[in-house]
């Protein structure tokens, strides 16, 4: 993996009426990049990788512990309008996005409602969609820690898993992480981590190259909502990373960037 | 004073091996549910409060939670309507409802003008927010509990006094026709209490609507505090809040000897596993105990003082000997338990209280002989020191103005000729 030369610094930025922090960092064309129901994790080695190519955007959503909480936004489909004005404002106009959990979903509700805003589309571990076997585990009934290692596929000896989630949270962490699972509750509650009228709605990403990534043994989002997702798409690929849970940007960095570039190149 | 009679209604099987407290929270398959033993604890609880009216008590206190066996109730209204209809004089007083996990309020509001009918008059109607098992059972968002909490209660006394129909598009309630046909008989609406463990927003919310406040078995020092700042807030709010603002339930357990009631006393802490029962809290699930959004952040911040989780329900399993030791258990004869009674009505200066007994693993024949000597020697002498302390519940003293009623108001409001006569406990001998 590269170096953390190019750690991304943040930026506070009038958007849609709520000053958005992003962290920017990299060279390059823009890739914006949307964070999971975990809230911003910091600047990851995943992010360093890709910096290495393109100038990265990691927005922090409203109300997951730094950027400000919108109080109407009740809904995934409410926030995902709500970005779509931050994204005008910030002139992301026709880039690239990666959505990973929470934030594939939101990536796929945005995509569907306004495609030619996004030039190309990388869906990974999303919720949204409920699978056609299996469950979305519900994070609410565990604490934080429990929810995070849960969703990896061998925690002992995930190293980016150890340096992201292994120690003791700061106090600051602590309360981030609180903000991230209140507002991951507020969206998502019920119906839990899906709308039942997403799918029919991932027909308009037919123009938008559409890359899925899943980990096999995601026990949080199980692989057939992304074989969903991937039919829910046309022209959409789907790629399965073995010995991988539900955060493949972590738990396996290399593999999972050299697929995103792949992607993103051609 | 008002002197009232509460019981969690815990499940009691001693073939599902539930007995002892080491369950989870929300852990428990309801596969080992036996609804012929639920039938005869459903009828022995009944039977109990019947005898407890009978036995002087002026309310029977009622409540409910969800998916767990420490509590039988998970349909507080059901308890309530057939009390309404098999007692006669007793306040039944639900404490309470739990707001936020009802999305049809209105329905809500039409159960408890019913209640109010056909127990003519005698209800009191408690709202509460619950608890995350709550919550997690009927899937209430827990991020909009206290918004829940304050529409439907905005909504419940407008349903209940303003002429329908009218119509309510709310944040979180809906409606393009309010006009129930069911309306409370008191009025303007039978009296709202706010049952609480200690949270301070619950607290000020409670003094500013002029509510009586009532505390669920919090140890002696935080529920002072808690009073403390009803006063406090009732005088900040501009009225004068009085004994008849705030109720204090107990555990209290009598019996015909200290060796009886020291066994029997100890039986509060055994049964099911019961997060309320300071001392029986089996594994509480901590995920469950902050969902998200459910304690604001405030709230949050004070769990190192009196208000906070500690201070309001006693370190975990503590001894039994220790919690007898600062009151929050009394168990003995009448003659020892009536000194420690006065303790708390002096320093708490409550004017309601409640005893609560039979609970655990308390048998029937335990409640009953408790309930006899409450009526025959404890209640009467609990009656006495009321009124040497002037201690007046809200139905003597009027909570919002801290005047007397009418006297009208507490009259019987109960025709005779239409009043059945409640059947006699069958277990009551």
């Amino acid at each position: 993996m590269a170096t953390a030369a190019t750690a991304g610094t943040e930026e506070v930025i009038e958007a849609a009426g709520v000053q958005l922090h992003v962290v920017k960092g990299g060279s390059g064309s823009p890739l914006v990049i949307l964070h999971d129901e975990l809230g911003h994790p910091g600047w990851l080695p995943f992010h360093d990788a890709l910096a290495q190519r393109y100038t990265v955007h990691l927005p922090m959503h409203p109300g997951f512990g730094v950027t400000e909480r919108v109080e109407w936004i009740m809904s995934m489909r409410d926030i995902a309008g709500w970005y779509l004005e931050a994204f005008d404002d910030l002139r992301w106009e026709q880039v690239p996005v990666l959505g990973y959990g929470l934030g594939g979903w939101l990536a796929a509700e945005m995509a569907s409602m306004c495609p030619q805003q996004f030039s190309k589309l990388v869906v990974v571990s999303a919720p949204g969609i409920r699978p056609p076997s299996g469950e979305i585990f519900d994070m609410f009934l565990v604490v934080f820690k429990d929810y995070v290692t849960k969703g990896i596929f061998d925690p002992e000896n995930s190293a980016g898993f150890q340096s992201a989630y292994g120690g003791d949270p700061t106090p600051e962490e602590a309360d981030a992480r609180d903000y991230a699972r209140e507002e991951a509750s507020r969206l998502t509650w019920r119906p839990y981590m899906h709308y039942p009228n997403l799918p029919p709605l991932l027909h308009r990403l037919k123009r938008i190259p559409t890359l899925v990534v899943w980990g096999r043994e995601d026990t949080i989002v199980p692989l057939s909502a992304g074989e969903a997702y991937q039919a829910a798409i046309p022209g959409s690929r789907l790629v399965v990373l073995d010995r991988c849970g539900h955060h493949p940007h972590i738990e396996q960095p290399e593999t999972f960037v050299q697929h995103v570039q792949e992607f993103l190149n051609t | 004073m008002l002197i009232g009679h509460f019981t969690e209604q815990p499940w009691q099987d001693d073939n599902t091996g539930l007995m002892g407290n080491q369950s989870l929270d929300l852990g428990i398959s309801n596969q080992l549910y036996d609804p012929m033993q639920g039938a005869k604890l459903y009828n022995r609880y009944i039977d109990e409060k019947i005898f407890a009216e009978e036995m002087g008590f002026d309310g029977l206190m009622l409540n409910e939670h969800h998916s767990t066996p420490f509590c039988m109730q998970g349909v507080t209204n059901v308890g309530a309507s057939i009390l309404a209809r098999v007692t006669n004089k007793a306040k039944i007083i639900i404490l309470g409802n739990i707001l936020p996990i009802w999305d049809d309020p209105l329905w809500l509001a039409e159960q408890l003008a019913m209640i109010d009918m056909i127990s003519y008059g005698r209800l009191v109607s408690g709202f509460v927010r619950g608890g995350g098992r709550e919550s997690v059972a009927h899937n209430a968002p827990p991020h909009y509990n206290r918004e829940r909490f304050e529409e439907a209660h905005d909504f419940i006394i407008k349903a209940w006094t303003d002429p329908g129909p009218f119509r309510w598009e709310g944040k979180h309630y809906h409606y393009r026709y309010v006009n129930p046909w069911a309306r409370p008989l008191q009025k303007p609406h039978p009296q709202i209490w706010i049952p609480s463990t200690v949270s301070v927003e619950t607290v000020e919310w409670t003094a500013r609507h002029r509510y009586p406040l009532v505390l669920l078995a919090t140890k002696l020092g935080p529920t002072k505090d808690a009073f403390d700042l009803y006063h406090k807030t009732a005088t900040e709010s501009g009225y004068e809040s009085g004994t008849q603002n705030v109720a204090y339930l107990f555990k209290v357990h009598v019996d015909e000897s200290e060796e009886l009631a020291d066994e029997v006393g100890r039986k509060y802490l055994s049964g099911v596993s019961n997060p309320f029962l300071s001392g029986n809290e089996g594994t509480v699930n901590p995920a469950i105990m902050s969902l998200p959004g459910h304690t604001s952040r405030r709230s949050k911040r004070l769990a190192a003082t009196a208000f906070g989780p500690l201070g309001r329900l006693g370190t975990n399993r503590r001894p039994y000997e220790e919690q007898v030791k600062d009151y929050t258990i009394i168990s003995g004869t009448p003659k020892t338990v009536l000194p420690k009674i006065k303790h708390v009505l002096e320093y708490l200066r409550p004017g309601s209280i409640f005893f609560w007994d039979g609970d655990g693993a308390m048998s029937h024949e335990d409640s009953m002989r408790s309930l006899r000597l409450m009526g025959e020697e404890v209640i009467p002498a609990v009656r006495e020191m009321g009124q040497e302390l002037e201690l007046n519940s809200p139905f003597e003293i009027d909570p919002v103005t801290n005047q007397p009623f009418a006297a009208e108001v507490n009259e019987p409001v109960i025709p005779n000729k239409v009043v059945a006569k409640s059947p006699a406990p069958a277990s009551a001998d």
